[in-house]
């Protein structure tokens, strides 16, 4: 029978892990391989200077950033957009002629603008939804939008799977997705709840309470606490998504988000004195609203989340998670008609021949 | 025709990216300059300028992957020169010159310095340049970049992949170490160098170079350039179209190969302690651009272009090898209608052919052992017939002896149920006889 010596455990668990180690090491006929760590490092080599490079090679190349706003009509989303980027990018403020007209379907239109900012080029693509919730009847008003979004994967996927690749994919898919909800103080309605719950799933969501400036700070606290629950309720996951929290510090960062979202804001591009200062604002017979005052609303919170901090972070996300969740269900829908379940892999064994 | 196809590819592909202006790092960046996106211009301070930062920081959390692969004769000097580069002591071992085969040894190290982490691949040939017959000396290196590319493309396809993670091994790199013979480059340089240069990025040194002359140096330096040129090797050339890199690396080119000395001993020159060479006749000087061209290697190598090399690595000859692969698979991108389609059509009918083969050789196995199972069947049938006869024999035998046995037993009986008849018999006539005496006795006494 077999004899079980407990001292040798340690011995079975360490050459299990040299093993893996070896594993992980593509090795080959011909081929040793060794990891070493941590070493001392007599002197200066110059390997920051890798930085610098990166650097200057993405401020070269520009960037892209595709934002989606979604909101019934009225909820200022034009005028948000153009104030997080001090400038007119939505498509109202650019299209000659516009109409104000409530549309019968919902029916996007994105508008590509390329804004620079000290020698950092970025081109920005606004994808607005007239038409969303402003129906009678609104069942199905998200189903467009979430057409568009799986079209724009659709579409660098099939880039990507080309023979003869671009050197740069144009990236059109929705990096955020603004979703604006009512003052309303009370919860979120049904038809928030529906898109939220599909979106969430394919797209990185950012809530945010529209036309904050008739909530009182207070009214705003209770609200924000109980559209959370109703979130959480929901099983709805918004931007930043607990699951994709890489480190402690981002954990700790991204959880001082989670707990303040949705942001309350206000949108205004006119600006008035306030104390001798030109500011952005909204000027009321009861006072002036300062949109960048932490202390009024929160649209510097939200700028900062949106564009001076998690602006490549939303971006990683939409390409390393939503993305390749996409490819996944999507390469997976031709296994369906076969029996064996599993990965395709291309294997080029040698051992079966077919003919070329 | 493929060698064909692929010198067409590899020309179409170089045309394409000298015609286009946007370049990009290797995370993807960058957008095609195209129509319909109006420039505009800003109110005020939006903050997006802080995104070359924030993406600087995330790849500073994940850390950089760099790998070089020292190509070179035994002996001359490859892994000193990459101690002296990274400024450390890298496991170090005397390769013997009896090597049967070219053999690679790569080796992984964790490198940090202030808050850079770098993980380093260090790849030298074994034995190169050693054997006799030196034909296929290039085939484990063309093979082993291969591998690394093989890698990352099957990577790349996997339905469930996590690219952003990958440990990249493909060889940014490629060191080319040239014996100082003065003269020329050697055939097996040109031959292998030429079966490298759409594989990877390769920078030629001169190796050992304190055993040159500086005249001779200089022309040596362009006898080799011609010879490459001449034989359409493609080497890195360091990159000219940023502005802020352009003119110090139009210079470094000009320098091409460097001539360089690696040393990890210092020598005292002066006041200072410095990495150096001492010979009876003076001090070669590792970082002493009079002596060698070490520090402008480790210049172009480390400190300006690191990155463009690994970009390089991935658009061109990555791409390269993938396209070629593809291809030689059997994918098209036939029309642009059916991309995906075209490629999972393609793949499934794979597939099923392996499937197929699949299912004939279990087939074929389970055939086998069938027949594996009949033959033994009938070898323990066999086996159970003989035992059965044997048995039978057996038993026969014992039924004899048995029969033998009573046959001793009844004669036995039979001689005792007579002798008991006859001492019977005896006793009675021997009691007659008594009685008869008895009354021959009562009749005298009357």
């Amino acid at each position: 029978g077999l004899c079980f010596l407990p001292d040798r455990s340690s011995d079975t668990t360490m050459e299990l892990e040299a093993e893996v180690n070896v594993e992980l090491c593509q090795s080959g006929p011909g081929l040793q391989m060794s990891l070493i760590r941590g070493t001392d490092l007599f002197g200066y080599i110059g390997i920051e200077a890798v930085l610098d490079q990166m650097r200057s090679k993405t401020m070269k190349a520009g960037f892209e950033f595709n934002i989606m706003v979604v909101g019934q009509s009225g909820l200022g989303k034009s005028t948000l957009v153009n104030t997080l980027f001090k400038s007119k990018v939505s498509r109202k403020s650019c299209t000659p002629n516009y109409e104000e007209k409530i549309s019968k379907t919902v029916k996007l239109q994105t508008v590509s603008h390329v804004i620079e900012e000290n020698g950092v080029k970025m081109k920005l693509t606004v994808i607005d939804t007239p038409g969303f919730g402003d129906q009678i009847n609104n069942d199905n008003c998200w189903e467009p939008i979430v057409k568009y979004v799986n079209e724009q994967y659709e579409k660098y996927l099939r880039e990507e799977l080309h023979i003869n690749r671009k050197r740069v994919i144009p990236d059109s898919r929705v990096h955020c997705c603004i979703y604006f909800l009512p003052a309303t103080g009370h919860r979120l309605r049904p038809i928030d709840v529906e898109f939220m719950k599909r979106l969430g799933k394919i797209v990185s969501i950012v809530p945010v309470i529209a036309k904050a400036d008739t909530l009182t700070i207070e009214e705003r606290q209770e609200f924000k606490e109980r559209i959370r629950q109703d979130l959480v309720d929901n099983g709805i996951h918004v931007y930043p998504q607990k699951e994709y929290d890489e480190d402690p510090e981002e954990r700790i960062l991204n959880n001082s988000i989670r707990e303040s979202i949705p942001f309350a804001v206000v949108g205004t591009d006119k600006e008035h004195q306030v104390n001798g200062n030109k500011v952005l604002g909204r000027k009321t017979n009861w006072g002036i609203i300062e949109v960048e005052n932490v202390a009024h609303c929160e649209f510097a919170n939200l700028r900062d989340l949106l564009i001076r901090s998690h602006l490549q972070d939303l971006k990683d996300v939409t390409h390393n998670i939503h993305y390749e969740t996409y490819r996944v269900r999507r390469l997976n829908e031709s296994n369906m008609n076969f029996s064996e379940p599993g990965p395709i892999l291309y294997t080029p064994t040698p051992t079966f021949s077919t003919d070329m | 025709t493929t060698k064909f196809t692929v010198i067409n590819v590899w020309k179409f592909l170089r045309n394409f990216i000298t015609s286009t202006k946007c370049t990009t790092s290797s995370q993807g960046q960058g957008y095609s300059c195209d129509k319909g996106a109006r420039p505009l211009s800003l109110a005020g301070h939006v903050g997006f300028d802080s995104l070359p930062d924030q993406l600087v920081n995330k790849s500073i959390c994940q850390g950089f992957c760099f790998n070089i692969l020292c190509i070179g004769e035994t002996g001359i000097g490859k892994s000193t020169l990459m101690d002296t580069l990274f400024n450390t002591n890298f496991e170090n071992f005397e390769s013997s010159h009896f090597e049967p085969q070219v053999k690679l040894r790569a080796q992984t190290y964790d490198l940090q310095e202030s808050n850079v982490r770098l993980r380093l691949t260090v790849v030298n040939t074994v034995g190169f340049g050693d054997q006799m017959n030196k034909q296929e000396s290039y085939q484990p290196v063309v093979d082993y970049i291969d591998r690394q590319f093989e890698s990352y493309l099957q990577e790349e396809l996997k339905i469930k992949r996590s690219l952003h993670n990958y440990h990249d091994s493909r060889v940014h790199a490629c060191l080319y170490f040239i014996s100082p013979s003065g003269h020329s480059l050697k055939s097996l340089d040109l031959v292998t160098m030429k079966k490298l240069d759409s594989k990877v990025n390769i920078i030629p040194v001169i190796a050992k170079a304190d055993t040159i002359s500086k005249s001779e140096l200089h022309k040596f330096k362009i006898k080799i350039m011609s010879e490459l040129v001449s034989n359409g090797v493609q080497i890195y050339q360091f990159p000219l179209d940023d502005e802020t890199v352009a003119k110090v690396n139009t210079t470094m080119n000009g320098h091409l190969p460097f001539a360089v000395v690696g040393s990890t001993e210092e020598v005292s020159v002066g006041n200072k302690m410095v990495k150096a060479r001492q010979y009876p006749w003076g001090v070669v000087q590792v970082e002493n651009e009079n002596h060698c061209d070490f520090v402008k290697l480790r210049e172009m190598l480390i400190c300006v272009n690191m990155e463009d090399l690994r970009e390089q690595t991935h658009t061109r000859h990555y791409e390269l090898y993938r396209r070629c692969k593809l291809e030689e698979m059997g994918f098209k991108d036939t029309g642009p209608e059916c991309k995906p389609v075209s490629l999972q059509q393609t793949y499934e009918a794979k597939r099923q052919e392996f499937l197929v083969e699949l299912q004939k050789r279990e087939d074929e196995m389970r055939q086998m052992f069938v027949q594996r199972v009949k033959e033994k069947e009938s070898e323990l049938k066999e086996a159970e017939r003989d035992l059965q006869g044997r048995f039978e024999q057996l038993k026969r035998l014992h039924a004899d002896e048995k029969a033998a046995l009573e046959e001793k037993k009844r004669l036995l009986d039979d001689d005792q149920s007579s002798f008991s008849k006859r001492r019977a018999a005896a006793q009675l006539l021997q009691a007659q006889s008594l009685t008869a005496n008895g009354k021959k006795d009562k009749d005298r006494k009357k």
